[in-house]
């Protein structure tokens, strides 16, 4: 196969773009007919209608009907759940760690968001609409958050849910300490143990709290001066607030309760505890703070930290009343969620409909989504998805996903699109500029940063263990 | 009984039942479960007898399912398999009503038990030898018996991985090993069953810089760099042809001047002379192309591991014979604008093309267990149900040349079986029972061990 550049990859992109966008009209009423609904709050309605009107549920029933110019799905034999939402993504993202410091909340990924990432239109493909763009791992404290919805195709701007809570990400252990990496020629950054993670941590709030009552001070007029912002501190101050929802990255149980005892003394809630590979251990303590708990279902093994992270931990915290979610954290994994959610009905034997909501509702709370999406319900925002079979069969496929209404991928479309895309290619592979080298052609550039990996711990190009 | 609570997800219903019920229901069967689990009581690597398996449909994979049958288990192999088969009277009685019975999957291109915790721990890491010929590296004396992966990974019905070295161009020699065992040699089924090779592939990286930064080469000097390799490559195997002549001459008039032993040599000569497998790693087109003319021109009996891009040199593996070990099909397409189901469909174009193939996952341990879940997903994108089932079992035990022994249900066949509560594919399915080589195994694992110790703290 002849190299192609990557300016022509990114035109092919464009086109791409262009024709997705021009299937993926938002049609003002969009009826799906017959379908077997998984609601993931309420049970599962056999040969059940949706009708979604301006972007929202309407209508959940029988025999529904809709107004002329309505687009009609015969969804016969086939299943709809909500869209999935994965509270843990490093998609869409050309950076994602500000690894210099080790405490970088000043940073954010709403900076570095890119609509026209391929891995979103996978992800789409595989079933989720919403996702928790996080900074990495490499941070105690890391940068801040986006929550998006997937709208591949549409400008920038549309893709971050406007009235999601603002987040931030944490992280313990091997990540932040620097374990598992080294960068030629670059000295090792403090801290290297986990009694300096939880230590730089501290520092950051009685920072905060401190620059907090400097303001407060200002504010009641007993100083004169107005302190000097400080963009670091500010979203530590809205976390002191109750303003901004901390999600930590973190696997060993001693780390996790580290942190949350660190968030009793300043007198604020852990949002989510990712990864929280040996939550399972203290379930009562993270049950009894509200803290919610965003898991991979049974990736374990990969490193040490995550040497006793069993595929029983959903069940367990589900079983202690915990809020579980199943995330990816990878471009890969993203499209299979459904798959790692029909797992845990094995490993323990969390009921169906709890399963689902896991990649659903459940990260929608976590989120602070769960108003809008996350569910089927009326007067949600009609983010759902159409299966060929059930969700949790290994044999089933995403038809269509659809977020707010308007449809963002469409096997059928998908696959009718395949030979125009491949022509185009062909033409664009003929044109001067994409000749090979040895044909006079311009050599390739290599894209600048390109990951290979997903997981955090591959976010440094040491490309795991082989 | 085993892991009853696996089952209640059946009698779960939540809008009839109150949650704290069913809270109690689940706790109370947990316990129960695993208070009268057998399988702790039983030594990890199985316990050895006469089993029936009775009234369950048997999934032979090699002929037609048997609706309602009997498998029977003696000596470590399958002693009778059908509708109507007596049963010793001395024999264990296994009802299988409502479960089916399998053979026992096969994964054909793992690490298994050469790497432990794969980041971070280089200390439990014996993948990859440093160096670049590597021949006598043999991932044989390499597996690590009393890996915990192994457990993990057969409670999920995988009986038996081929677990090969990856180090240097010539990497070494991989081992087809069952999943049971105290020692390598009781667990080997073909302790040096093939050489692996990492092809030579053109690549522009030229090395890492301080901090970030990674350097490349010209394409055109990769691909001199790539040629290079190969000319290498070439050369050694002729080496190791005119060793081996040499020793043999040696060996008939021992007037002629001594050839000293290579360690380095002496281990090609059963692939120079065609006698045992070279597994090429390959995904690329252009390599996998490359491959089949190097095989070729070295008369080597050659196997495809990657084989991403395989479907589209049907002609020439087909051809040549040249059998594929398709891994990794959950990896990303490497084009942006190449299909999202690109690898999915894989399989079913391979088929199609008439390529002889097997599903591995081609993982160094953790997630070996998923085997079913990759081959499920070629299932959905268009590879007949059956023929998904037989991409992990049947065709790799071919592909391995071990299916003489293993991947099917027929009398004769050892006893690696597994017993389920469904389609073995679905990741809802329960795997009831686990025979390797007629041994009942217990079904538990540093999982099951770590969910018990932590189940009841509140």
């Amino acid at each position: 196969m002849k190299k192609i550049t990557a300016y022509f990859v990114s035109l092919l992109l464009l086109a791409a773009n262009l024709q997705f966008a021009a299937f993926g009209q938002a049609n003002k009423e969009l009826l799906i007919k017959n379908a077997t609904v998984m609601t993931a709050v309420r049970g599962t309605l056999e040969n059940t209608d949706i009708l979604v009107r301006n972007g929202k549920i309407a209508k959940i029933g029988k025999n529904l009907s809709a107004g002329a110019g309505a687009e009609v799905i015969d969804a016969t034999g086939k299943f709809v759940t909500p869209g999935i939402v994965d509270c843990h993504s490093h998609t869409m993202i050309d950076a994602i760690n500000e690894g210099t410091l080790s405490v970088t909340s000043m940073t954010g990924t709403r900076d570095v968001l890119n609509p026209t990432d391929i891995a979103i239109y996978r992800a789409l493909a595989g079933g989720v609409t919403s996702a928790n763009i996080l900074h990495g791992s490499a941070n105690s404290i890391g940068g801040k958050n986006t929550v998006v919805k997937f709208k591949f195709g549409h400008p920038v701007e549309d893709f971050p849910i406007p009235d999601a809570p603002p987040g931030i990400k944490f992280a313990m252990g091997e990540n932040p300490k620097g374990s598992n990496f080294s960068r030629p020629g670059v000295a090792p950054r403090y801290p290297r143990t986990r009694m300096g993670v939880i230590e730089t941590q501290r520092d950051a709030f009685l920072r905060a709290r401190d620059y907090k009552r400097a303001w407060d001070d200002y504010k009641a007029g007993k100083t004169k001066v107005p302190p000097r912002r400080d963009l670091e501190l500010e979203p530590i101050v809205e976390i002191l607030e109750g303003k901004r929802l901390v999600h930590a990255h973190s696997y060993r149980s001693d780390e996790m309760l580290n942190l949350l005892l660190l968030a009793d003394e300043f007198g604020f809630k852990i949002a989510t505890l990712q990864h929280g590979l040996e939550a399972y251990k203290i379930a009562p303590e993270i049950a009894k703070r509200g803290t919610g708990v965003s898991i991979f279902t049974d990736s374990w093994g990969y490193k040490l930290e995550a040497y006793d992270a069993i595929p029983y931990n959903a069940y367990l915290l589900w079983k202690a009343g915990v809020v579980v979610s199943i995330n990816s954290d990878s471009d890969e994994r993203m499209r299979r969620l459904n798959l790692d959610a029909a797992k845990v009905e094995k490993y323990g034997g969390v009921p169906e409909e709890e399963a689902l909501k896991m990649i659903t509702i459940n990260p929608a709370k976590q989120l602070g989504i769960d108003k809008r999406t996350g569910s089927i319900e009326v007067g949600k925002d009609g983010d759902l998805l159409i299966w060929s079979a059930h969700p949790f069969s290994v044999y089933s496929r995403v038809e269509r996903t659809i977020i707010e209404g308007e449809t963002f991928f469409d096997r059928a479309k998908d696959i009718q699109k395949r030979a125009d895309l491949a022509k185009e290619r062909e033409e664009l592979e003929k044109l001067d500029v994409n000749k090979p080298p040895a044909a006079g052609g311009t050599q390739p550039r290599v894209p600048s940063e390109r990951r290979v990996e997903e997981r955090d711990d591959a976010e440094f190009g040491d490309g795991g263990n082989q | 009984m085993r892991f009853g609570i696996l089952d209640l997800r059946f009698a779960i219903d939540m809008k009839l039942k109150n949650l704290l019920f069913t809270l109690v229901v689940i706790a109370f069967a947990v316990v129960s479960a695993f208070s009268q689990n057998d399988g702790s009581e039983q030594n990890q690597n199985g316990r050895a007898g006469t089993f029936a398996i009775e009234n369950a449909r048997i999934v032979t994979v090699s002929g037609a399912t048997i609706d309602n049958g009997t498998v029977l288990i003696q000596d470590g192999k399958i002693a009778a398999v059908g509708a109507n088969v007596s049963v010793p009277s001395n024999a264990e009685k296994i009802d299988g009503k409502g479960l089916s019975v399998f053979p026992g999957m096969i994964d054909a291109g793992t690490n298994l038990g050469l790497s432990e915790i794969g980041l971070g721990v280089p200390g439990s890491v014996d993948v990859a030898e440093t160096g670049d010929q590597n021949a006598n590296a043999k991932a044989f004396k390499g597996i690590n018996p009393h890996s915990t992966h192994i457990n993990v990974t057969r409670v999920n019905g995988i009986t038996t991985v081929m677990s090969y070295p990856a180090g240097g161009t010539i990497a070494g020699e991989a081992a087809v090993i069952d999943l049971s065992g105290a020692t390598q040699a009781e667990m080997a089924l073909v302790p040096e069953f093939g050489l692996v090779i990492n092809f030579p592939r053109i690549s522009t990286f030229g090395g890492f810089t301080p901090g970030f930064g990674r350097q490349t080469v010209e394409f055109s000097e990769a691909v001199k760099r790539r040629d290079k390799q190969l000319d290498e490559l070439k050369q050694i195997f002729r080496d190791a042809e005119n060793y081996a002549r040499a020793k043999d001459a040696d060996a008939k008039d021992n007037s002629l001047p001594y050839t000293p032993s290579s360690i380095r040599l002496e281990p090609l000569v059963p692939y120079i002379r065609g006698q045992k497998p070279v597994i090429f790693t390959a995904d690329r087109e252009r390599d996998i192309r490359g491959v089949v003319k190097f095989a070729t021109e070295m008369k080597l009996k050659a196997i495809i591991l990657g084989g991403q891009d395989a479907w589209k040199v049907a002609d020439d593996l087909k051809k040549n014979n040249i059998p594929v070990i398709f891994t990794n099909i959950y990896n990303l397409p490497v084009q942006d604008d190449d299909p999202y189901d690109y690898l999915f469909e894989a399989p079913e174009k391979m088929q199609q093309a008439g390529v002889k193939f097997a599903i591995s996952t081609g993982n160094d341990g953790p997630e070996i267990r998923d085997l079913p879940y990759h081959a499920g997903l070629a299932g959905a994108f268009g590879l007949p149900k059956e023929d998904a089932l037989k991409s992990v079992t049947l065709y790799p035990a071919q592909i391995l040349g071990i299916a003489d022994k293993v991947g099917s249900i027929e009398a004769g066949k050892m006893a690696n079986i597994v017993v389920a509560d469904g389609d073995i594919l679905e990741p809802r399915t329960n795997i009831k029972y686990l025979f390797i080589a007629g041994k009942l195994m217990p079904l538990t694992s540093r999982h099951t061990d770590l969910f018990n110790s932590f189940k009841d703290r509140k």
